[in-house]
């Protein structure tokens, strides 16, 4: 038990970062993890240079989905969305530094995907793409 | 449970004849299966049948006439005749072999549901229904626009008789669906009287029976209903394989739902003339392998006694409702008077995923979720629950390694959100 509930992960799982909605906000978007219901939403504010300044996640989930959106909130506040295009799902792994089970990998990498398909529908992102 | 039942009632006996209960856990913990409302497990009669087909007369059914497929045929058709005495059908052409409950429903609103619901005709459908009892009607709705209203359940998790006839009297209902069994509250429903009140109104009665068939009795004749769909996978058989009771007199008339081999009479370039029942609905190469296994587990269930079966699961879940009461911060959902072996619960405000994970990590295995019961968990006011479910084979021990796991989780999650 202690392997997968390491103290950070339980202290962002149980107290997440940036916890709700910024507002003006450039994206609002929200997923559902099918599998067990849960709703993350992410409210995210980017200036001129396309640089992450405000961000919120709204939403309930597991301890295991909120620490990976906490720590990946954290991580992303101040870049730009070109450098967020590239964070991989092994960037996430990583962050949470523990064994997930195959089940358990859609609980880490919603946040992610969130991210990832919610700036996809700004116009800048496929702009950005072609440069 | 008395004491003579218990002495009668050998659970660890039971409990060896499935092989698979034996493991230890990766952990290195005994394994304590608590999920077998998702599916239950084998004992090793019906592996064995599994095993017994595919080595010595593995072939089509219906269509060869040599010997292996004679004797497929011959095992198909002995487990259709097992399902007709063990639900008390009058006819073994009211017992279509299906995938599982989900296709029988299915079935049903695609061939008697497209036939006979209009545009404006209403339908009830009850508060705690599993999606395999919303989503299809919900899609054939879409197209054909009639209306589908909600039986409410009372705070205890029962359905509610006086909303119920209400709307029985206030709508001009033609079908009627409810689960036998809830499987997040357990919950027992009145369904003979229910169809009585549906056939008073000129409503068809369609009963989800994949969480009563394991442990009850089921008189599909005296409780009248019109359609009964259930799952074999629940019941000691493999997954795969289901049957959907029908009425004879409504079968006849219904159209084919899928088609294919098997489901015809005659076909021409230019049409078709569908077969006798049961074969007008099981078109295509059924799973045969897995229906010869549903006979087997019936009549593993049968030697048993299903009524032996009922009280010791209606035991084992008195006990571990008594005994998860114990723990401080447990929400138990479903609080019925007659119910079957499951317990829905949350635990403090540890995440019902993580809860399952940490019991998993113990050893135990549960569901997390919302066991395919959205709307009932919206009503709740919850997200998800964990679910511990007993069958033939739960023991008190298995029960007391639950609890035991809760409040050592429980204490866990408590110091480290301290910090």
């Amino acid at each position: 038990m202690d392997a997968m509930y390491r103290e950070n992960i339980l202290d962002h799982g149980m107290n997440p970062r940036n916890k709700g909605v910024v507002s003006p906000a450039t994206l609002d978007f929200e997923m559902r993890n099918p599998l067990c219901g849960d709703r993350l939403r992410l409210t995210l504010r980017v200036n001129d240079e396309h640089v992450i300044t405000a961000l919120g996640w709204d939403g309930e989930g597991c301890a295991v989905s909120q620490a990976a959106a906490s720590m990946l909130g954290e991580r992303i506040l101040g870049m730009t969305v070109d450098e967020v295009k590239h964070l991989t799902k092994e960037d996430v792994f990583d962050m949470l530094g523990i064994p997930l089970t195959a089940n358990r990998v859609k609980c880490a990498l919603l946040g992610l995907k969130v991210l990832h398909v919610g700036l996809y529908g700004l116009e800048f992102w496929q702009s950005e793409d072609e440069e | 449970m008395s004491q003579s039942a218990e002495k009668t009632y050998d659970v660890n006996k039971i409990k060896s004849d499935f092989p698979i209960l034996a493991q230890t856990h990766q952990t290195g913990k005994p394994l304590t299966y608590l999920d077998s409302a998702a599916s239950s497990q084998m004992p090793l009669s019906v592996i064995e049948s599994l095993n017994d087909y595919h080595r010595r007369y593995h072939a089509n059914v219906h269509r060869g006439i040599h010997q292996l497929s004679e004797l497929a045929t011959e095992g198909y058709e002995l487990a259709r005749k097992k399902v007709r005495d063990f639900i008390h059908a009058k006819s073994k052409r009211e017992i279509i072999f299906t995938k599982g409950t989900t296709e029988g429903l299915n079935l049903v609103v695609q061939s008697w549901g497209r036939s006979n619901l209009k545009s404006g005709d209403v339908i009830l459908l009850s508060q705690m229904e599993h999606h395999a009892n919303i989503v299809p009607y919900q899609m054939l709705a879409q197209e054909t626009g009639f209306i589908i209203r909600y039986i409410p359940i009372t705070p205890t998790g029962e359905i509610d008789m006086d909303a119920y006839r209400r709307l029985l009297s206030e709508n001009s209902v033609k079908l009627v669906g409810a689960t036998h069994c809830s499987n997040v509250l357990g919950t027992i429903n009145p369904i003979a009287e229910m169809t009585r009140l549906a056939h008073d109104a000129g409503a068809v009665m369609v009963v989800d029976g994949a969480q009563s068939t394991p442990h009850m009795a089921v008189d599909v004749q005296v409780l009248d209903v019109d359609f009964f769909a259930f799952s074999g996978h629940k019941m000691c058989a493999p997954t795969g394989v289901g049957v959907l009771y029908g009425k004879q007199a409504l079968l006849e008339k219904m159209p084919p739902f899928l088609g294919g081999g098997s489901m015809i009479s005659e076909v021409t370039f230019d049409g078709f003339t569908t077969g006798e029942l049961p074969a007008k609905f099981e078109a295509g190469t059924p799973n045969i392998a897995q229906a010869i296994g549903l006979g087997y587990a019936i009549d593993y269930l049968s030697e048993i006694g299903i009524d032996t079966i009922h009280e010791h699961i209606q035991g084992i879940t008195e006990y571990a409702l008594e005994r998860l009461s114990e723990l401080p911060n447990i929400a138990i959902y479903g609080h019925g008077e007659l119910r079957g072996g499951v317990v829905s619960f949350t635990l403090g405000d540890i995440h019902a995923h993580d809860l399952s994970q940490a019991l998993d990590f113990e050893g135990i295995a549960v569901r997390s979720g919302h066991h395919c019961a959205q709307p009932l968990h919206r009503l709740l006011g919850i997200s998800a629950s964990t679910r511990a479910s007993f069958y033939l084979y739960t023991t008190k021990a298995d029960v007391d390694r639950l609890v035991e796991a809760l409040y050592k989780i429980s204490t866990f999650f408590a110091n480290q959100n301290k910090g």
